[in-house]
């Protein structure tokens, strides 16, 4: 039913997924925690900037990495410079683009859910002589766990639906960059119908398991009252 | 007399909206202090700067020989630094945790210190069967126990209360202040106590700072701040002397108590008081009716001689507050002018001061 290479880029689309949101949720938590606590005056453009490849088209934002990453980007040309290796049409330059376009679906649902937790039970803590990465720990991020929950789940399926940002910085690489989203756009053009159906619904399943897990992983035993 | 050891001292200000707070206390680092004064009058916001919730506060904070803040000396202590039992007028609970979750998150903090009685506490508050609830199940009353009990359990140096009562129905506040009378015996940490009904404070404060728009007006200890007559207006129904006596005698057939104190004996309605046992009760100044002579055919139970301290207007212009002394303890009455004047009164003179028990049932 799969050919190899159906395979290969779907194995690196679970891949590519769970790397994209394990690192997204140590960035998010502590982003959304500042967006939530913050009484700087950079919260608003922050929350903005976090917020904009929601409206952006991913074509936009891959087009502009490119630009930036290549080898007369300002990154691009600082990355020779420590001479490490070109971030575009990489797997690891797949990453970091990821991280950016999903950026908002994980660090949203955090943010809502730090703010749902409220200073209250923050304070309590505090007063029964609990630090503050004490308070993290044990109060905030317990309390918070749905929100972490939903922060997951949106981060990984929406990573794995991703095509624009791939197709302008990763390219078509097997075994590379070669992703599910763009494997379905090959068979299509090649008229390989079937394939692109086989591979398509699997991205359905993917997506559906996912909202599935997402709530039947959200505890239900503390109603907030 | 050895110097007391200081307890808390506070000069803050903070705005918060439309409060002003700017307060200058000193509390003694033993028994219950009530932080008491109408709605509004910045009880809770006063009680969160001690606490160190209100980080844009400016002043200086002192407990004991530890300074808490000092804006000055750019000196402040976060709350979890400071050791304190908070307890919220809406009992805050973890929502993720059950009843001992809750309970041993200070203690656990505080190292489960061996001077403090868990098993003891839990049994004093009636948590025992509670204990492995999740708390979405509790009442309000069960909830408010937890808090305060986790807050007891967490060691601290401070207890802050505030208006802990205020937000449950009348059998879980009758209960719990029965809790908290019998904590007040035996508690060797300083309490703040925040609340604006009388009766409970009456009932457990030693020491008391009256509060009204976000100044103190008055501080001092409980029983004569409260017969004080120069106080503001504002405080009016609030006025009346806490008696604090023993119960002598119980009439089992009337079902009253007789209170001993050092200035006479006084007949109340029974609730659970044993003989022995000690009791206060508050006669409010507008209960006291000043007698010329006793009076023998009377439906009042009780009849206190004493003499007149003195006379200040009260804030109806047809009244006037009248203190009283009754062998060492101070009585409160809250009389007409025209009274004082038919009876030709004056500060020196003794009187009968006369309280329907009914009116000390509250």
């Amino acid at each position: 039913m799969f050919s190899a290479q159906d395979l290969q880029a779907l194995w690196l689309t679970l891949r590519l997924a769970s790397v994209v949101t394990l690192l997204l949720l140590l960035l998010g938590c502590p982003l959304a925690w500042w967006l939530t606590h913050t009484s700087s005056r950079w919260r608003r453009p922050v929350a903005a900037l976090v917020a904009l490849p929601l409206v952006l088209p991913p074509t936009v934002l891959g087009f502009y990495l490119l630009m930036l990453w290549g080898p007369e980007g300002a990154v691009g040309r600082l990355i020779a410079a420590a001479g490490l290796s070109a971030l575009p049409f990489t797997f690891r330059g797949l990453v970091v683009a990821s991280m950016l376009y999903s950026l908002p679906f994980v660090v949203q649902p955090l943010h809502n859910a730090f703010e749902a937790v409220g200073e209250r039970p923050l304070e309590l803590a505090s007063s029964l002589g609990a630090g503050p990465w004490d308070r993290f720990f044990t109060v905030a991020l317990p309390l918070a766990w749905p929100g972490v929950i939903t922060a997951a789940v949106l981060g990984f399926a929406h990573t794995v639906g991703e095509f624009g940002v791939v197709l302008m910085i990763g390219g078509n690489i097997p075994g590379q960059t070669r992703v599910l989203s763009m494997r379905i756009y090959d068979h299509v053009q090649a008229g390989e119908y079937h394939q692109a159906n086989v591979l398509s619904l699997c991205l359905l399943v993917v997506s559906f398991a996912a909202l599935l897990a997402m709530t039947l992983l959200r505890p239900r035993r503390y109603a907030r009252d | 007399m050895t110097e007391a050891t200081p307890g808390l001292a506070v000069k803050l200000s903070l705005r918060r909206g439309a409060l002003a707070l700017d307060v200058d206390m000193a509390l003694p680092a033993r028994g219950i202090t009530a932080l008491f004064g109408p709605s509004g009058a910045g009880k809770t916001a006063c009680l969160r700067t001690i606490a160190g919730f209100e980080r844009d506060s400016v002043g200086s904070v002192t407990f004991g020989h530890a300074i808490w803040q000092d804006t000055a000396r750019r000196i402040f202590v976060p709350t979890h630094r400071r050791r304190l039992g908070h307890v919220f007028q809406e009992a805050s609970l973890f929502a993720h945790l059950s009843v001992a979750g809750n309970l041993d998150y200070g203690y656990r903090r505080a190292g489960r210190p061996e001077h403090l009685d868990r098993e003891g506490l839990i049994e004093r508050f009636g948590l025992r069967p509670l204990l492995e609830r999740r708390v979405g199940a509790l009442s309000g009353g069960e909830r408010q126990r937890v808090s305060m009990v986790r807050a007891l359990l967490s060691d601290p140096a401070l207890l802050l209360f505030d208006e802990p009562l205020s937000a449950l129905d009348a059998a879980a506040r009758t209960d719990l202040l029965g809790c908290l009378e019998s904590l007040h015996g035996t508690l060797e940490t300083p309490m703040i106590y925040v609340s604006h009904n009388i009766d409970e404070v009456a009932r457990l404060a030693d020491h008391i700072v009256l509060l009204e728009a976000g100044h103190v007006v008055a501080q001092g200890d409980l029983q004569s701040t409260l017969t004080r007559v120069d106080l503001p207006p504002a405080l009016g129904e609030a006025l009346g002397a806490v008696i604090e006596g023993e119960a002598v005698g119980l009439d089992a057939h009337d079902q009253l108590v007789e209170l001993a104190f050092p200035g006479g004996r006084l007949w109340l309605p029974h609730r659970q008081e044993t003989l022995g046992q000690k009791v206060r009760c508050r006669v409010a100044a507008r209960d006291v009716v000043l007698l010329r002579q006793p009076e023998a055919a009377t439906s009042a139970l009780n009849q206190i001689r004493c003499r007149i301290v003195a006379m200040a207007d009260a804030d109806h212009a047809s009244q006037c507050l009248v203190r009283l002394d009754a062998g060492g303890s101070a009585l409160l009455a809250r009389i007409t002018r025209r009274s004082w004047h038919h009876l030709s009164l004056s500060p020196g003179d003794e009187v009968w001061a006369q309280v329907k028990a009914v009116a000390l049932g509250a």
